[in-house]
């Protein structure tokens, strides 16, 4: 017998709380009259599954004056933030804040955080591959050819914090500690930014004027009127 | 106000005017200003603008995190009549010394 996909009551409500057949007429609905004629006249029964042994616990120490309501488990998992239409793999998009406000950069993917991956590329306007959020951006009709670039191994873990070592308490070790905490990029962050450039910049120079484009910065000018400008 | 190392000055807000505050005749609200955006002059052009940060950008004499320029930020809400005029709530509200100043519109949060 194929399995039914759905359970679907066969004692539709008239009301809520209020079934359409009785208990008689549900035991014939229900075919328990059949069951209990396979099983020769009784309803079959299973012998309940032996539970393994636990080790006897011991009663608690201690018990709270007042009873604490336990807080409800939240199996919600946040999407990502909903791309905007004009955001696709490839565009150009005009940074509007931070220090690379009015730059023009290209967009390569969003990460599971929502914000968007974007690079330079790096030598064309000095832009690394960095995060951006996406209300601080504005999507430009211009795309670049981006199946050349392979973005997978990058992550919101790969622009996150890295774990401060805990520093060793010791009044020699301190000073010396302080001195060591330098920024430095990691050459690996390095590399990985040449690799996802190289493609990129192939289908850039292919296209006339975008290189010098991207180069350049985007400002406001006398007379323009960013809600009559079509971007 | 972080100078760039070059010093490229891009500006990326429309500037505005701070009218007064919303008022009728003889009473004002100071808890929303009238806002005039340059180069806004209907009230349909002005839905664009809705929910956009401002700043009123000012100057003092004492030196706060390290620069006299202070700033108290906003966003526009609505427009204000059918010419263009916006009304604007500031995360405190605009001393009455900012009426005739100006403000900067931002361009985001963006939607396009």
């Amino acid at each position: 017998m194929a399995p039914k996909n759905s359970k679907v009551s066969r004692n539709p409500n008239l009301i809520p709380g209020i079934g359409k057949y009785s208990r008689s007429q549900m035991y014939h609905k229900k075919g328990l009259w059949a069951i209990k004629a396979k099983n020769g006249g009784q309803f079959p029964h299973h012998e309940k599954k032996a539970k393994p042994e636990t080790t006897s616990e011991k009663p608690p120490n201690f018990y709270p004056a007042d009873d604490v309501k336990k807080p409800l488990v939240n199996k919600r998992k946040p999407k990502p933030t909903k791309l905007r239409t004009s955001i696709t793999p490839g565009t150009v998009l005009i940074i509007l804040t931070g220090r690379f406000k009015g730059k023009r950069v290209v967009f390569l993917k969003q990460l599971p955080s929502g914000l968007l991956l974007i690079t330079g590329p790096f030598k064309i306007n000095g832009v690394p591959l960095r995060r951006v959020n996406q209300s601080y951006v504005i999507a430009t009709s211009t795309k670049v050819d981006i199946s050349g670039v392979d973005v997978n191994k990058l992550d919101d873990k790969y622009f996150g914090k890295k774990a401060e070592k805990k520093k060793k308490k010791g009044e020699g070790e301190f000073f010396e500690a302080e001195k060591e905490d330098k920024n430095v990029l990691p050459q690996e962050k390095k590399d990985d930014q040449k690799l996802v450039d190289a493609s990129l910049i192939q289908s850039i120079e292919a296209v006339p004027d975008l290189k010098a484009y991207l180069a350049a910065r985007f400002s406001l000018k006398s007379g323009m009127k960013p809600h009559e400008l079509v971007f | 106000m972080v100078k760039g190392r070059q010093g490229e000055r891009v500006r990326l807000y429309v500037r505005g005017t701070v009218l007064g505050y919303k008022r009728s005749k003889s009473n004002q609200y100071p808890n929303t200003s009238l806002i005039q955006i340059e180069g806004l002059n209907t009230k349909d052009d002005v839905a664009w603008y809705c929910g956009k940060r401002m700043a009123y950008i000012y100057k003092a004499k004492v030196k706060k995190n390290g620069t006299h320029y202070r700033c108290i930020w906003g966003k526009v809400i609505r427009p204000h009549g059918n010419s263009g005029v916006v009304r604007a709530k500031f995360k405190s509200n605009l001393p009455p010394k900012s009426m005739g100043a100006k403000v900067r519109v931002f361009m985001y949060p963006s939607n396009i």
